[in-house]
């Protein structure tokens, strides 16, 4: 047969293997998160989130600490790590950039990205729980929020760097100095890319479990007291889904429901932002 | 060589070509004059017509020269030179066809001397007329200078011709007609040479970019 | 011709970082108000020129200035000048259009808030006044508040001249400000600043001989770093003294 033909079959063939694989792959999702939602669902009443935890087999428990620890936690980490990554991607992108220390600094963030989280979990065990002699939510804060750093670092970085030189040089020309420059320029023009990369670290912490078993391990009672241990969803979901409770089960499938909805909506709200940003 | 470089040489080559033809045109027409032929008058008359189309030629490219490759500094001085050169060139033209003209009506009657001055007067305009073009083509403005120097001799044999003719006319009155003829050829050949002034002046102003035309000293 | 000297440049040499000999000798005076128009093939050096005028070359490190340039008298190039207030009172419009990521208000608003001017009724009643000079009132009078990137390519940059003619610089520096534009827009460009030039002072770098003939008063022409001719541009462009001139100017090289 002529090459046309030949050509054909094989980009029909091509275009069937890599439909396949990406069915494949789209089934488990499907799968995973209708799994998820089928049994979430079920389980999702309003006194998951008024009521605290009460002894299995007893009735009309909730999770109402969990939730509220998770959400300490979470924004306790972000107030850490959102500043210290956006500044030292600022470092990074304006102050010095080309020299030779911004690539040092960039390939260890990219390392670090990269680190299993336990290991930060143990880190920040030897360093911040051990000295305090107790579990504390101010630990799992400071795991969670070295596990942003370098995600917001790197994304604000290049963000920053994205933005054109000339604009710089144009707000130079009007008199500006350098900090006004980066601040009332710089950062408008890369403010979507770098909230984008907030949304997707908080996203990415939001799902933690290990760091946050050596760090604030868990509490049973409602506490908003950050200096010991505090409850948090995902620590609880391992908690109850490795028990022998019916009652628990269920909880722990309402729970996962609910942190793969909040990630999801956090991923599309960057996704949204980026669209909204750049249309036209 | 560029296509305007090209285009610029062309231009000069008319140019040349148009200058060629006044100069036979002034020569021929004195000849009718000196040999009483009317023939070669008529024909220099007829003649005429190809040195008019040439100015229309020259003009026009020029015009698009100048809108299309927008000449700067010495191109922009040669082609607006080009521009006037061939006016003054086609009104010479037309002097030699008056001095035919005359010289047609001349030859109906005897002659009324031995014409002297008036060739005279027609080598130096011929002669200016030759190297202003030769300063137009080699950028010599010191030629040029020394042509306009050329035009008080012209002047000067104008005069001398007229009062010349003057006294011919107070001796005998049915000389006039002829005397006055003559005052009208020698007046053709002193503009004629007016005009190869005038073109020296352009080619100082092409050369050097100054505009000596109109101004007291040279 | 008006008489005054805005700025003279007096023996200027300028060395990029490594020592490179940019600018050699340079010598030449700009009138108060007019434009005056910097032509030579690239490379030459007309934009790095240009920038020492606003000191730009200060933002990257170890680039040299020797010489002086006297902005009024003064010389800039010294080592106590204030950047800041000299980036006032000498503007910069750029190649490509550079609008802020804000709206057009704020936008040319931007340089008068840099000199401390709060007052609503003043800031507007300025960023009015600046887009009118700019030519661009009619088109975003009722849109001040949209964001800048909404404008076409040719109304950028006359926001963004807009932008810099808020602050009432003395002189206006213009780096190839048309040659992104398509041919209307560089039509309008000109034409604005042909306008402005009675009450600022403008420098020009172009590479398009034709639009410096046509805008400018005076003319230089630098070529490997050297000024070899500086005059009135209907000389410079009907009978230059210098042969190299003679031969850019007719297009004969670069």
């Amino acid at each position: 047969m002529n090459r046309e033909r030949i050509r054909k079959i094989e980009s029909l063939a091509a275009l069937s293997l890599s439909t396949l694989a990406a069915l494949s792959g789209l089934f488990w999702l499907v799968f995973i998160l209708g799994d998820v939602l089928v049994h979430g669902l079920k389980a999702l009443n309003p006194g998951l989130f008024i009521n605290d935890p009460v002894p299995p087999g007893a009735e009309g428990g909730g999770l109402r600490s969990a939730f509220v620890g998770q959400l300490l936690i979470t924004v306790s980490a972000t107030l850490i790590g959102v500043p210290v990554g956006v500044l030292g991607g600022t470092f990074l992108a304006e102050y010095a950039r080309g020299r030779g220390i911004s690539r040092v600094i960039s390939v260890l963030s990219d390392i670090m990205v990269s680190v299993p989280s336990i290991v930060i979990g143990t880190f920040v065990y030897a360093v911040v729980v051990k000295p305090a002699g107790h579990f504390t939510g101010w630990a799992g804060a400071v795991a969670l929020s070295i596990i942003m750093i370098p995600v917001v670092l790197r994304t604000t970085e290049d963000m920053l760097t994205l933005v054109p030189w000339t604009l710089r040089e144009a707000a130079f020309a009007l008199g500006a100095p350098y900090y006004k420059v980066i601040i009332q320029v710089v950062y408008r023009g890369a403010a979507t890319g770098i909230l984008t990369g907030i949304l997707l670290s908080m996203a990415r912490v939001a799902g933690e479990t290990a760091p946050l078993l050596f760090t604030s391990f868990n509490n049973s009672f409602f506490s908003v007291n950050m200096n010991g241990p505090m409850a948090s969803l995902t620590v609880t979901i391992f908690q109850y889904a490795m028990g022998p409770y019916e009652g628990w089960h269920t909880q722990a499938w309402a729970a996962a429901f609910v942190i793969t909805v909040f990630i999801l909506v956090l991923t599309l709200l960057g996704r949204f932002l980026i669209k909204w940003r750049y249309r036209g | 060589m560029s296509i305007f470089d090209e285009e610029l040489r062309n231009l000069k080559e008319r140019i040349l070509k148009m200058g060629l033809l006044v100069e036979a045109a002034i020569r021929d027409s004195i000849k009718s004059l000196v040999e009483r032929d009317v023939e070669l008058a008529r024909e220099v008359i007829r003649r005429d017509h190809q040195i008019n189309a040439l100015d229309v030629e020259i003009d026009e490219e020029s015009i698009r020269l100048i809108a299309l490759r927008q000449p700067k500094a010495g191109d922009l001085r040669f082609i607006t030179t080009a521009m006037k050169i061939t006016t003054d060139l086609e009104r010479m033209g037309d002097l030699a066809e008056d001095i035919c003209e005359r010289a047609v009506e001349l030859n109906e009657e005897p002659p009324l001397k031995p014409y002297i001055d008036i060739p005279r007067m027609a080598e130096i305009s011929q002669g200016m007329l030759i190297d202003v073009l030769d300063a137009f083509v080699r950028k010599d403005t010191s030629k040029a200078y020394e042509i306009i120097k050329r035009d008080d001799e012209v002047d000067n044999l104008t005069v001398q011709i007229f009062n010349e003719l003057v006294f011919f006319m107070i001796q005998d009155p049915r000389a006039v007609s002829r005397a006055v003829k003559i005052t009208y050829i020698a007046k053709y050949l002193e503009r004629i040479a007016d005009h190869a002034t005038n073109i020296a002046e352009m080619v100082v102003y092409m050369v050097e970019g100054r505009m000596i035309r109109h101004t007291e000293n040279q | 011709m008006k008489g005054e000297l805005e700025i003279e440049v007096k023996g200027l040499n300028f060395y990029y970082a490594g020592d490179v000999h940019a600018l050699k000798g340079i010598d030449l005076a700009v009138h108060k108000h007019g434009v005056t128009a910097l032509i030579g093939p690239s490379g030459c050096g007309k934009t790095t020129l240009l920038r020492c005028f606003n000191r730009m070359h200060d933002l990257y490190p170890r680039n040299r200035y020797e010489g002086e340039i006297l902005f009024q008298g003064e010389n800039i190039l010294s080592n106590g000048i204030d950047h800041i207030r000299l980036r006032s009172r000498i503007g910069m419009v750029f190649q490509k259009p550079t609008p802020f990521p804000m709206s057009i208000f704020d936008n040319i608003a931007y340089g008068l808030r840099l000199k401390g001017v709060r007052k609503r009724s003043e800031l507007s009643e300025k960023v009015e006044k600046a887009i009118m000079s700019a030519a661009l009132w009619d088109e975003v009078k009722d849109k001040l508040n949209f964001s800048a990137y909404e404008l076409s390519g040719g109304q950028q940059q006359r926001l963004v001249i807009a932008r810099a003619l808020a602050v009432e610089p003395e002189v206006l520096l213009f780096d190839e400000p048309t040659s992104a534009l398509d041919p209307i827009s560089t039509a309008k460009i000109e034409e604005l600043i042909i306008n402005l030039k009675n009450n600022v002072t403008i420098i020009v770098v172009t590479h398009n001989m034709q639009q410096a003939a046509r805008i400018s008063d005076r003319t230089g022409f630098l070529m490997l770093g050297e000024l070899i001719e500086f005059g009135r541009t209907d000389r410079i462009f009907t009978n230059p003294s210098e042969k190299l001139t003679e031969e850019y100017v007719t297009g004969r090289f670069g």
